[in-house]
């Protein structure tokens, strides 16, 4: 058995035996992401149904005024609540998600034929606002054309005399690209299962070996430590690929309980879907290995590693908060850009469209050349004298 | 055997290893004697090669250290300062894991352990995880860890540290017969009387040099002291770091 292969097999046999690097790289880091998945798409199905399809709850201020429109809105789903004092203030407590005010002329106006303004305050800022006051607005928009349109037929003329233009909408959306939009958070918990499934192992085996005196007399054997560094970061790239792979397993999983239908919505998470997303992610895989060895070399301590890994933690959200908040065009040279080329690749994934070889190719071929960058600067750090000194 | 020529090591301004000579032979026991700060581990780790001499030459059976580490490191066996056991491996993976790291034969790995558990008396402990050993235990694990490839040169870094009396006896008995076996003996020790039962020759190391190279008796008679103590405190110059 060669050297490399002798180490990688005791720190895999080590750190299987350590409950909490079990319990980190196989069971929170690949659950996590499933596990907050089902979650939030079924907090976010129920919403929905419910303000899509309930009664529509709204405060009506002055509806002794407009007893017709009332009752039209009311056979139309609107449930009118007795009217709030200061309807401003009750939208931005969030008491009510829409007031509607009619004016005391209203039944004036009307007979005179004459617009009428009704008011309908909302506060835009407030997610849960959005789809009441749509609803109310469409309600209100109806009423006025059918009641235009009765007048115009009651004067003699054709109502599409006042309708020039008659807008149809074709929504291109796909019920998978609409899926895919709801994810766009996704892709991060692919990431984070890697950096996680080798984070405790990169650790131990470095500063947990460093602080536990253990380098030295390893280093003493006749082997060179580039391949010692070998075999140790081959533990840590096993651990997580295991993470992975139970990840894509488990959105896999998640993706048949999910209610997702319901919202018009079709996940196809497939073995196509787990062989395309872990070979797009193969090249973090060793990234975030030869990453992690090398933060853990310059950390005294297996606490100051901990604390340098957990920040850099941060590193992986960039591209998903970028997509979810600047939402750019993919193009395919950003699959050459780690990171970047997996939140979009994946991204792509769950819309359901296909990632070519090509861009594949560049995102494994860009990848692998970035760890073997990081990798040549990790053996330098490893060969140091520094490293295997403890006291 | 091990010859060790002009060695110099600073850390910034301290010069930690200030031009060590002296030559380790095979079938003897070749004592480093010193107070704690003088020099004995930097001077060892660059025998290991764990560190790079600032200039000097160690030879290891006639290679040099600085051309070959790997081959030096083949031919020593070396229980450092730190013993560093696994502690989520039994007594036998720690050997074992060696083993492997030497290339050695399951066959032939598992004849040297045997003779090695025999030895060190350690049967008792072979299968139990290292965590929670007693300080006995570890050294007996380290020891049988670093000698199982059977190598010519065995160096021991104050290998007698922290051990209670049975212990010590019984590794001393271990020393001698790896002695008697032909091999080159080094071992630091800030032990007089221990350094007087066991070696064939006391290179005593004081402040980074080598200010005595003899057998005991030639010591003895060199200083006119007919005590090793004395002599020992006359050559350093100060009773400071002595700890017997």
């Amino acid at each position: 058995m060669s050297a490399m292969l002798t180490v990688w097999w005791k720190e895999v046999r080590e750190n299987l035996r350590d409950k909490r690097t079990v319990f980190s790289a196989l069971i929170y880091g690949p659950l996590i992401g499933p596990v907050m998945f089902v979650v939030i798409m079924n907090v976010l199905v129920g919403h929905e149904m419910k303000k899509a399809e309930g009664p529509l709850k709204v405060p009506v201020i002055g509806a002794e005024h407009a007893p017709n429109l009332i009752g039209t809105l009311k056979q139309w789903g609107l449930v009118p609540q007795p009217p709030v004092a200061d309807p401003d203030k009750a939208v931005r407590d969030r008491d009510a998600d829409a007031v509607l005010r009619i004016p005391a002329d209203y039944g004036k106006a009307w007979s005179k034929g004459e617009p009428v303004q009704v008011e309908v305050i909302f506060d835009a800022s407030q997610q849960n606002s959005g789809t009441p006051t749509k609803r109310l607005e469409s309600m209100l928009k109806r009423y006025s054309q059918e009641q235009g349109a009765l007048r115009l037929l009651a004067r003699g003329l054709s109502p599409s005399i006042a309708a020039p233009i008659v807008v149809s909408e074709r929504d291109q959306s796909t019920p998978q690209s609409r899926a895919g939009m709801a994810l766009s958070f996704l892709p991060y918990f692919f990431v984070i299962a890697v950096y996680i499934g080798g984070m405790y192992l990169a650790i131990d085996l470095t500063a947990g070996e460093r602080e536990r005196q253990s380098l030295e007399p390893l280093f003493a054997n006749p082997v060179a430590r580039w391949r010692i560094l070998a075999g140790k970061l081959g533990a840590i790239c096993s651990f997580s690929l295991a993470s992975l792979i139970l990840t894509a397993v488990g959105f896999s999983i998640a993706g048949h309980v999910m209610p997702a239908e319901k919202l018009g919505m079709v996940f196809d998470l497939g073995p196509g879907f787990i062989a395309d997303a872990i070979l797009l992610e193969l090249p973090l895989i060793a990234v975030f290995a030869v990453l992690e060895t090398l933060v853990a070399a310059f950390a005294k301590s297996y606490r100051e590693a901990q604390t340098y890994l957990g920040l850099l933690m941060i590193i992986p959200i960039i591209p998903s908060m970028m997509m979810g908040f600047l939402p750019v065009k993919p193009a395919h040279w950003m699959y050459g850009i780690p990171l970047l080329g997996q939140q979009i690749g994946i991204s792509d994934l769950l819309r359901g469209n296909p990632v070519s070889a090509g861009d594949i190719g560049i995102a494994l071929v860009c990848g692998f050349a970035l760890a073997l960058v990081i990798g040549v600067g990790t053996a330098l750090v490893y060969r140091s004298e520094r490293l295997a000194i403890s006291a | 055997m091990i010859e060790v020529i002009d060695l110099h090591k600073a850390f910034g301004t301290v010069k930690a290893v200030d031009g060590v000579t002296f030559i380790a032979r095979d079938g003897e026991i070749t004592g480093l004697l010193g107070p704690n700060g003088a020099g004995k581990t930097t001077t060892l780790r660059m025998l290991y090669t764990l560190m790079k001499p600032d200039s000097g030459q160690v030879l290891v059976d006639g290679v040099d250290a600085a051309v070959d580490p790997i081959a030096v490191r083949r031919g020593l066996g070396v229980l450092p300062d730190a013993r560093g056991l696994y502690k989520r491996l039994t007594a036998r993976e720690n050997i074992e894991y060696f083993a492997r790291l030497h290339g050695i034969e399951t066959q032939l790995m598992h004849q040297r352990r045997e003779k090695l558990v025999e030895a060190l008396e350690m049967r008792d402990i072979l299968d139990r995880r290292t965590e929670g050993f007693s300080q006995g235990q570890r050294v007996k694990t380290a020891i049988a860890r670093a000698l199982v490839h059977d190598p010519k040169n065995v160096i021991l870094d104050e290998p007698t540290n922290g051990l209670d009396v049975m212990a010590t006896r019984g590794l001393r008995a271990f020393m001698r017969n790896l002695k008697a076996e032909g091999r080159c003996v080094l071992f630091s020790s800030h032990i007089m009387q221990e350094v007087a039962m066991l070696c064939d020759r006391i290179v005593v190391i004081a402040s980074g040099r080598v200010v005595a190279d003899e057998s005991p008796d030639a010591l003895r008679a060199q200083t006119g002291e007919a005590n090793l103590e004395d002599a020992f405190v006359k050559l350093i110059g100060s009773e400071e770091g002595l700890a017997a």
